[in-house]
C-alpha cells in the first residue's frame, strides 16, 4: 500500500504515450503524448474535429485505442486487464451536456455513486454531499431536481458529483459550451478554486481567456496530433501559424 | 316498442356478482404484477447483447402481439391438458393472460429503456457504477416513470380483455354475467350491470395506480408534473 502511494506520487497522474486511435478510416489520434503531473491541469484546444473530446476519453477508458499506451493513476488503460471501475473511481469525467439522473434530486445524484459503489453509509454520503454541494456554491439545492436548476447550476452539481467520488483527476469536456456568458463565468469559477486547491485536471475548452488563467500546460491538437504544446503562454505567443490562427480566431 | 327493463331478479344474485368481480380482479392483479416482470426481464433480453436472448424475447412478443388473446387461452388451456397436466380454469387464465400482458409490457418498458439518453448511461459508467446498478438506477426507473401511462393504460386494458377468458369457463365477472342471463332470461339489464361492474373496476385499478405513481415516483409528485 505504501510502496504504491509512492511510486504514484513520481510518476505522473496521467501519462499518454504514442497513442493512435481510428474510427474506420479516419485517423482521429495520430501518436499522441502527454503527462499530467499531481496538481497541474493540462488544458486541449484545437478546431472541432481534431480529437480533442477522442483524447479526452481514452483517459476514462470510453474509448479504447488501437496502440501506444495510457496509464492513469497507477490504471494501465490500454491494458488487457485493467479494473475499468477502480480506474473511474480515481477519474471523475464531466461532459458538455451535464448528464444529472433527471429523476433524482440534488442531493441523490450526488450520493448514489458514492453509497453504490463504495458502499458509505447514506448518512456519510449525505453529509459528504452537503460538503460538495458548498464546494460549488449550491448548498440550497440539495433538495430541487435538475430541471430546477438553470444550466450553469446543472453543470456544478455535476461537477459536485464528481467531486463525490474524490477523484484523483478531472477531466472535463467543454463543460461551458451549453451555457450563455454569464453561467459560464459561474462554472468556471468552481473549476478555478478546485485548481487552486491542487486538483489535478485535463480539460477541454474552448474559453482561451480562461485556459490563459489556469493552464499549466496547453495542448493545441490539430489533425489528430500535438501540434504545438507548452505553458500557457504559447496562446499570447504561438510559435505555429497553426496556432496563431488559431487563437486569433477564437479569441 | 317498449322498453321493459326489470333489474330485480338480477340485482338478486349480487353475491355471484360481486364473486365474478373478485375473480376479475385477482386475474388481473396477478397479471399486472407477474406480467411488470416479465416485461423487465424482457425488455433486458431484447437489448441483450446475446444475439439468441434477444431473439428469442424478439420472438415472443411477436408471437403474442400477432395472434387474439383468445386463441392464445386456448393454446394455454389444451396444451396443458395435452401434456397430462390438470390446472383450475381460473390458473390457465392467469397462465394465459400473464403470457399475454408480459409480451405488451416487454415492448413498452423496452420503448422507454430506449429513451433514456446515451450520455446518462455514460454518465452512470464514469462514477462507477456497476451495469447491474446503471440498469437499476439510471435505466429502470426513469425508463419505468416515462412508459408508466403506457404501461398502466395496458393493465386496464387487460383487465378488460380477461372477460374472455369465461370461454375456458374461468368463473370471472364475464362468465357469471353468462350464467344469470340465460338463469333469469333478462340478458340486456344483465350486461348493463356487468358493463357498470367493468367500468368501476377499471376506475379502481386507475385510482390504485395514480396512487401508486405517487408512491414510486417522487418527482412526479413533487413538481407537480401530470403522469
Ligand atoms: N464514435 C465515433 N465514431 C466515429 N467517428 C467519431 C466518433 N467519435 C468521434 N468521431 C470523429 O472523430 C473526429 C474527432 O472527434 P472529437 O470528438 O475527438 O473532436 P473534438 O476535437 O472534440 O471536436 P469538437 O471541438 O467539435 O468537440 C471527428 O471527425 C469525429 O467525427
Ligand atoms: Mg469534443
Amino acid at each position: 500500500m505504501h510502496k504504491i502511494t509512492r511510486t504514484d506520487t513520481a510518476s505522473p497522474v496521467v501519462g499518454v504515450s504514442n497513442v493512435h486511435k481510428s474510427f474506420g478510416a479516419l485517423k482521429v489520434l495520430d501518436g499522441v503524448s502527454f503527462d499530467v503531473n499531481r496538481g497541474e491541469v493540462l488544458v486541449l484546444i484545437g478546431r472541432s474535429g481534431s480529437g480533442k473530446s477522442t483524447a479526452l476519453r481514452c483517459i476514462d477508458r470510453f474509448e479504447t485505442i488501437d496502440s501506444g499506451e495510457i496509464v492513469v493513476c497507477g490504471h494501465r488503460v490500454s491494458g488487457p486487464k485493467l479494473d475499468l471501475r477502480a480506474l473511474r473511481q480515481d477519474v471523475g469525467i464531466v461532459f458538455q451536456s451535464y448528464n444529472l439522473f433527471p429523476h433524482l434530486t440534488i442531493e441523490e445524484n450526488i450520493t448514489l455513486a458514492p453509497c453504490s459503489v463504495k458502499g458509505i453509509s447514506k448518512v456519510q454520503a449525505k453529509e459528504q454531499a452537503r460538503r460538495v454541494l458548498a464546494q460549488v456554491g449550491l448548498e440550497d439545492k440539495l433538495h430541487q431536481y435538475p430541471e430546477q436548476l438553470s444550466g450553469g447550476q446543472q453543470q456544478r452539481a455535476a461537477i459536485a458529483r464528481s467531486l463525490a467520488m474524490q477523484p484523483k483527476v478531472m477531466l472535463f469536456d467543454e463543460v461551458t459550451s451549453a451555457l450563455d456568458p454569464e453561467l459560464t463565468g459561474e462554472v468556471l469559477k468552481v473549476i478555478e478554486a478546485l485548481a487552486a486547491d491542487g486538483m489535478t485536471m485535463v480539460m477541454v475548452t474552448h474559453e482561451m481567456g480562461f485556459a490563459r488563467g489556469i493552464a499549466n500546460r496547453v495542448v493545441f491538437m490539430h489533425r489528430g496530433k500535438i501540434h504545438e504544446t507548452g505553458p500557457a503562454a504559447i496562446l499570447t505567443s504561438p510559435a505555429t501559424p497553426e496556432l496563431a490562427q488559431f487563437v486569433g480566431t477564437g479569441l | 316498442m317498449n322498453l321493459n327493463l326489470d333489474f330485480a331478479a338480477i340485482l338478486e344474485r349480487w353475491p355471484a356478482f360481486l364473486e365474478g368481480a373478485l375473480l376479475t380482479f385477482q386475474l388481473a392483479f396477478i397479471a399486472t404484477v407477474l406480467g411488470t416482470i416479465i416485461g423487465v426481464l424482457g425488455a433486458i433480453g431484447r437489448r441483450s447483447s446475446y444475439p439468441v436472448v434477444a431473439r428469442i424475447c424478439g420472438i415472443y412478443v411477436e408471437a403474442i402481439r400477432n395472434t387474439p388473446l383468445l386463441v392464445q387461452i386456448f393454446l394455454v388451456y389444451f396444451g396443458l391438458a395435452s401434456l397430462g397436466l390438470k390446472f383450475s380454469a381460473f390458473t390457465v387464465a392467469a397462465a394465459a393472460l400473464t403470457i399475454n400482458v408480459g409480451a405488451y409490457t416487454t415492448e413498452i418498458i423496452r420503448a422507454g429503456f430506449d429513451a433514456i439518453p446515451r450520455g446518462q448511461i455514460e454518465a452512470a459508467e464514469g462514477l462507477a457504477l456497476s451495469r447491474a446498478q446503471i440498469y437499476w438506477h439510471v435505466v429502470m426507473m426513469p425508463a419505468i416513470e416515462k412508459v408508466y401511462p403506457a404501461l398502466t393504460s395496458q393493465f386496464v386494458l387487460l383487465m378488460l380483455a380477461s372477460s374472455v377468458t369465461s370461454q375456458i369457463s374461468a368463473e370471472e365477472l364475464t362468465a357469471v354475467a353468462n350464467y344469470i342471463q340465460s338463469d333469469t332470461y333478462r340478458a340486456f339489464e344483465t350486461y348493463i350491470l356487468v358493463a357498470l361492474a367493468y367500468i368501476v373496476l377499471s376506475l379502481i385499478m386507475r385510482a390504485v395506480f395514480w396512487l401508486l405513481g405517487l408512491v414510486i415516483f417522487p418527482r412526479r409528485r413533487r413538481l407537480g408534473t401530470p403522469l
